[in-house]
């Protein structure tokens, strides 16, 4: 079963970060990306937890490519991955308690998140450890940018501003109790605010990419 | 009469109060891949339905009697998917074996139940909000199933009307798909407040 790397370092980079950012081109990931989005500060634990999940699963998956056995292979990659993902839980249970106690069931949740198990098959099951692990940190990468910058809309309208803890508040829209302008949406903290502007979000990026799907 | 009770609040609030799939996020990627054609979508939902009941039994099962008294819970995400993925495999073959023409229709998907979160998420759901009897635990998880089916039946009917509107090019399938399912999520808040 050996075989030659699919891809370069570069190509993997480009790839996670643009040309296949998990969210937006592969429609993968979409659960946690539409649960943590309330806040920038959640968006971003949760993308570090799925980078850190991606490049240790991908390593491991690498590493034992030539053991994989077809009919076993998704049951080993989830396997692995919900050792790592209990890993990160409880660090985040250790450290970060309040951030742990928001995002619930979501952290246990990424061991189902398509993403690394579609990573784990088409990537690392088929590269050297290089490559994967390139691989995982772009892809992770490019899911984390784009929780970070659906969080960011969604708590600028529904708050006015970006709260990081309560020292380090970043006020962009001032909302009316301040004394300011702007009335919040509430709805943008709802469902329907994660729904619809990711919706907006993927139909921008198919018309700035110019594909049809 | 105040165990029924019990049960039946839990049932309808789970299936319409806390839809999985409207309130809690979980079971999105199939939810906009399979909900194309209205009979494939209620095989999934079906598919799903009976994997969720035997796994949120099983797990609810392993969980009070071994993970708990032995002090395993470190393991607990470990067990989880083990179970959930035993249960797929079985469901897997007993398509195979008595409905070939459906096992074929799912192709993929089948195998991807594993990887469905509702499932998963129901486990560690019934974990957290501490059911602490198995028929809870079971007809919960059956209303789990059954809210998915629901919400994916309703999507994949909307999608079928859709396919002859004239949509923008840019909005054409998975964002149109998205903001319908923002309008449904408002629709189903109108159960809220029901019970509690």
């Amino acid at each position: 079963m050996s075989k030659e790397n699919t891809m370069t370092v570069g190509q993997a980079f480009i790839g996670g970060v643009w040309t296949e950012i998990p969210v937006l081109r592969l429609m993968l990931g979409l659960c946690p990306t539409l649960a943590v989005t309330t806040s920038v500060k959640a968006g971003l634990t949760m993308g570090l937890c799925v980078i850190f999940v991606l490049i240790c699963s991908n390593f491991v998956v690498s590493s034992m490519r030539h053991l994989l056995k077809p009919h076993l292979r998704i049951m080993i990659f989830t396997l692995t991955i919900a050792v790592f993902v209990t890993i990160a839980d409880m660090y985040l249970k250790a450290f970060q308690p309040v951030m742990s106690e928001k995002l619930g069931p979501y952290i246990p949740l990424i061991i189902v998140n398509c993403i690394i198990i579609c990573r784990a098959e088409a990537c690392a099951a088929q590269n050297g450890l290089l490559v994967s692990v390139v691989d995982g940190f772009a892809m992770g990468l490019g899911f984390t940018i784009v929780l970070c910058f659906l969080a960011a809309i969604r708590e600028v309208l529904a708050t006015g501003c970006i709260t990081f803890s309560p020292m380090l508040v970043l006020t962009i829209l001032k909302p009316v109790e301040a004394g300011g302008w702007f009335t919040p949406w509430a709805s943008m903290l709802m469902p329907i605010g994660a729904f619809v502007t990711l919706g907006l979000m993927l139909a921008a990026v198919n018309q700035i990419a110019g594909k049809k799907s | 009469m105040d165990f029924l009770e019990s049960l039946l609040v839990g049932f309808v609030g789970i299936v319409l109060i806390n839809n999985f799939v409207f309130t809690k996020f979980l079971g999105i990627c199939p939810y906009l891949g399979v909900s194309g054609r209205l009979d494939m979508a209620f095989g999934m939902g079906c598919a799903v339905t009976f994997v969720t009941t035997l796994a949120g039994g099983l797990t609810w099962l392993i969980d009070t009697l071994f993970l708990v008294p032995f002090h395993l819970e470190v393991t607990r995400y470990v067990c989880y998917i083990l179970v959930i993925a035993g249960a797929v495999q079985l469901v897997e073959m007993y398509l195979k074996k008595f409905f070939p023409p459906l096992y074929k229709s799912f192709g993929i998907f089948l195998p991807l139940i594993t990887t469905n979160c509702v499932i998963l998420g129901l486990c560690l759901f019934l974990n957290l909000w501490q059911v602490d009897n198995i028929v809870l635990a079971l007809v919960l998880s059956f209303g789990a199933g059954i809210g998915f089916t629901v919400a994916i039946c309703i999507m994949a009917g909307i999608r079928e009307a859709m396919e002859l509107a004239d949509i923008p090019a840019c909005l054409a399938g998975a964002p149109i798909a998205l903001i319908t399912a923002g309008l449904l999520t408002l629709a189903f808040m109108g159960f809220s407040g029901m019970i509690r």
